[in-house]
């Protein structure tokens, strides 16, 4: 353990739960130290001067008191607060489920300072951008790009030959699209991958930044299609349902 | 055995147990818990359990707000004084109590019995919303007033319901935001004070 009793650092509050009386137990995503777990007292008191400070989605600088068990936080400074994700309720929805999906992808002691900044790239677009659903496709594809699981979609996952433009499938256990030839021998799930789909996916993978994809519209069975190619991936990667993504979805109908 | 691997007899073991799956209460409590009640008179230590046991036996949520109420209809939704073109939608039925102690508020309540939390696995399909869009309907309500918790879930939940109800043309309006009595300004957030600013008044 650290010979220092507190520290100090900044992160976005990704997860929320109410501990005893008044508290909460909060995880926060920090570019140095990864996933930080630390107990906020007293912050459900109306009159609580950290509170407001670690609302989820906040992006705070904390003091941070080492426990035997659980880290506390002494102090805490809301760097942003994204005010304009919080007033409409598609992009709450959607703030929610990215804080839950770097919740998934992100862990305790281990910082990523690509998936940090990534994050508030993110939350800032969200605060005001437009393209939503391009922007949460956008934001799994870099997530999965930092975690170290981008889908392979230029070349089959089976043979390594180049994919013919065509329509083809995805196996997600490959974490990559299977050519004509290979989907016969594959064992397991496949997405449907259409070959326009495909395109698109490429470009959201090539884009390092967003500001082309949000004036790029996509016909509705497009955006369909990468939506579920995405979830059913993330969903295999995680091991877990993304229990967002169902908000998401009773939101932006 | 107790939970943490000690002997100990067995019925004072079961109750230790018992209490470890309250909110709260780790296993060292729900054993000093256990030793205080073992010393405690017997009466005493009746009526606790009598009154858990009432708790369980005689309370009913109310048909028509779901607060909880040993009566259905509860107090408030019996009582004819109070202003019944005024629905006031909080989460837990703690918040009616709280609302009460105010003596500010006349109208009607309807809990919700939890907040739209996503990541938990909380949809708005498992709060009582549809009973708030039935009761809207033929009632006279004039107003609806949206007591959610300020935090960000708690407004994600007023939305949410806000969209629902606004077609049916009912007043919409929700507690103003701003400093708490006793608070220090140098400590409000950004979001706080910018509200408590936007919603000044006439001094």
């Amino acid at each position: 353990m650290s010979r220092f009793r507190t520290y100090r650092t900044e992160g976005v509050v990704i997860r929320q739960m109410p501990l005893g009386e008044a508290d909460r137990i909060l995880t926060l995503c920090s570019p140095d130290m990864g996933k930080v777990r630390a107990v906020a007292k007293g912050v459900r008191r109306a009159k609580s001067r950290l509170g407001g400070h670690l609302e989820l989605l906040n992006r705070t600088s904390v003091s941070v008191a080492i426990g035997r068990n659980l880290d506390t936080i002494s102090e805490a400074y809301a760097i942003s607060t994204f005010g304009g994700i919080r007033d409409d309720l598609q992009r709450v929805s959607r703030g929610l489920y990215v804080a839950e999906l770097v919740d998934c992808f992100s862990f305790e002691g281990n910082g990523n300072h690509a998936m940090y900044s990534l994050l508030l790239g993110t939350l800032h677009r969200l605060e005001s951008g437009n393209n939503l659903a391009m922007l949460t496709r956008w934001f799994e594809m870099r997530l999965l790009e930092c975690s170290g699981y981008l889908p392979e979609l230029m070349h089959c996952v089976e043979c390594r030959n180049w994919l013919e433009p065509a329509d083809h499938l995805f196996a997600s256990e490959s974490g990559g699209a299977l050519c004509q030839d290979c989907r016969v021998s594959s064992s397991g799930a496949l997405i449907p991958l259409p070959l326009n789909t495909m395109k698109t996916l490429r470009f959201v993978q090539r884009e390092a930044v967003f500001d082309k994809l949000e004036r790029l519209s996509v016909p509705a069975h497009i955006q369909q299609d990468m939506e579920r190619l995405m979830r059913t991936y993330i969903r295999h990667i995680v091991e877990r349902e993304v229990k967002s993504a169902e908000f998401v979805n009773q939101t932006n109908n | 055995m107790t939970t943490d691997g000690a002997p100990a007899a067995a019925p004072v073991a079961r109750l230790a147990d018992e209490f470890s799956k309250l909110p709260g209460i780790g296993p060292k409590t729900a054993q000093r818990l256990t030793y205080y009640l073992v010393r405690m008179p017997e009466e005493e230590a009746r009526a606790l359990a009598e009154a858990i046991v009432a708790v369980k036996e005689r309370i009913v949520l109310c048909g028509v707000c779901y607060n909880i109420t040993e009566t259905d209809p509860c107090v408030v939704c019996a009582n004819p004084r109070r202003d019944r073109t005024r629905i006031c939608v909080v989460e837990e039925a703690l918040d009616v109590l709280a609302l009460e102690r105010t003596n500010t508020y006349q109208g009607m309540y309807h809990v919700l019995h939890g907040v739209i939390s996503p990541m938990n696995g909380v949809g708005p399909d498992d709060l009582r919303i549809r009973p708030l869009l039935d009761r809207l309907h033929g009632n006279d309500i004039e107003e609806v007033i949206l007591a959610t918790n300020p935090n960000l879930e708690g407004e994600a939940t007023s939305m949410y319901i806000q969209q629902l109800i606004a077609p049916l043309g009912v007043r919409i309006t929700r507690p103003a935001r701003g400093l708490p009595v006793g608070g220090d300004l140098e400590y409000a957030d950004e979001v706080t004070l910018g509200r408590a600013i936007e919603g000044r008044q006439e001094f």
